[in-house]
């Protein structure tokens, strides 16, 4: 019985420190003194990061707008209103679908990569030497990982929104013979920009922030061994997925007034 | 890879980010600069507004005129008080022009059809629509219908 309680305390006690450390990191790597020199760095991790996921999300953001409007053709047509078509495919990207699934796309491809980095930067004792030189590691590895996520995860999110728009017209228009002018019409009618699209974008930048957050703090407290290294990649992906789906649901509750 | 062409290639992913944006923006949100400046009020006491909700259209002869932007009770006669904003450059509406609540399609959201009179006078910021006709509510057809019958 003690001892179960005092296992709660350390538990407690654990969760407290990790935390504080992530926020530490935050705060350091950050907010602390964000440098212009830094530039050149933080322009190598958009592209590590948010350039070389581009295929990615483009394809899924297509076969998921192309799958969405077979979908809801579907359902759609059997109360002859297949022209809203458009409307319900644009809204359920903008709003939903897109943040969302370029965020696990994203804590998948990108996150893991930061973490791994990190971790064998970590293990390989390099973050010490840059110490030992006088380099800030926050400053110099962390901070710019921590700003090109926070830049490339919007980006990203919007390339899937249009994309995924662009497949359903497609599927749509194209293929099933949605009337083209009315799919559209419909769809800027009900779509909103600031009441759904910028909403969107808030959504996908507080993802790229959590994600890369949670990749980094995972990496630069990871146990430096070849295992320690694999328990944080799986981490991040595992912790970010999860924290992408959850924060989307508290997001919505919040920004769409419920 | 050489920094030059990295920053290229992150220059072309930044501005693919931003025509993303601007085709969101323009493409599916129909979103419009400062269109709502040059707009006069109109208000219309309604009895029944159905599902007419702040935003929907107002249109006259299918033409979309303005909008939708206020919803309110009248306290003293239990009506809809609905202001419209109409767009500045209708300004020949007459005063003694109708209002009524019409539906897009047989199940589509609720707008207001304007019908223009005969009157010389025109609406002006602040006027009042007195000939107005309320949405149509199906319970109440189907009542009156049934009420026919026996």
């Amino acid at each position: 019985m003690l001892a179960s309680l005092r296992n709660l305390g350390q538990y407690g006690i654990d969760l407290l420190t990790v935390l504080g450390r992530a926020g530490s990191i935050w705060w350091l790597a950050i907010w602390r003194r964000p440098r212009l020199a830094n530039a050149p760095l933080v322009i190598r991790q958009i592209y590590q990061l948010g350039v070389l996921s581009v295929v990615i999300t483009v394809l899924s953001g297509f076969s998921i707008g192309a799958v969405l409007a077979l979908q809801g053709y579907n359902q759609l047509v059997k109360y002859g209103s297949e022209s809203a078509l458009g409307l319900g495919v644009a809204l359920v990207l903008v709003m939903e679908i897109g943040p969302v699934v370029s965020g696990l796309l994203f804590a998948g491809r990108a996150g893991s990569a930061v973490t791994a980095e990190i971790g064998l930067m970590k293990a390989t004792e390099q973050l010490s030497s840059m110490e030992m030189i006088g380099v800030d590691p926050l400053q110099r590895i962390v901070a710019p990982r921590l700003w090109a996520g926070f830049i490339s995860m919007p980006i990203l999110a919007l390339m899937f929104s249009v994309v995924g728009i662009w497949g359903s017209s497609l599927v749509g228009v194209n293929w099933l013979g949605v009337y083209e002018g009315a799919f559209w019409s419909a769809m800027q009618e009900g779509v909103d920009f600031r009441s759904h699209v910028l909403k969107g974008i808030i959504k996908s930048v507080v993802f790229g922030l959590v994600v890369t957050w949670i990749a980094v703090y995972q990496g630069y407290e990871a146990t430096p061994t070849s295992e320690g290294i694999a328990t944080a990649t799986t981490r991040t992906v595992v912790y970010s997925s999860v924290a992408v789906l959850v924060l989307d649901f508290f997001l919505t509750l919040v920004m769409f007034n419920f | 890879m050489q920094m030059r062409t990295i920053e290229i290639v992150v220059g072309a992913f930044m501005l693919a980010g931003l025509i993303s944006l601007a085709v969101l923006a323009v493409r599916v949100s129909g979103f419009n600069v400062g269109a709502e400046t040059n707009t006069y009020s109109v208000y219309a006491k309604f009895e029944n507004i159905g599902g007419l909700v702040v935003r929907s259209k107002v249109s006259i002869a299918g033409v979309v005129v303005g909008q939708v932007a206020d919803i309110d009770l009248d306290q003293k006669t239990f009506t809809a008080l609905v202001r419209l904003e109409i767009n500045g450059d209708i300004n020949q509406i007459s005063t003694d022009s109708n209002a009524a609540i019409l539906t897009e399609g047989l199940l589509g959201g609720k707008f207001i059809g304007l019908t223009v009179g005969a009157e010389d006078q025109y609406l002006r910021d602040g006027s009042y629509i007195s000939d107005t006709q309320s949405a149509i509510v199906l319970e109440d057809m189907i009542g009156k219908f049934l009420m026919k019958q026996f």
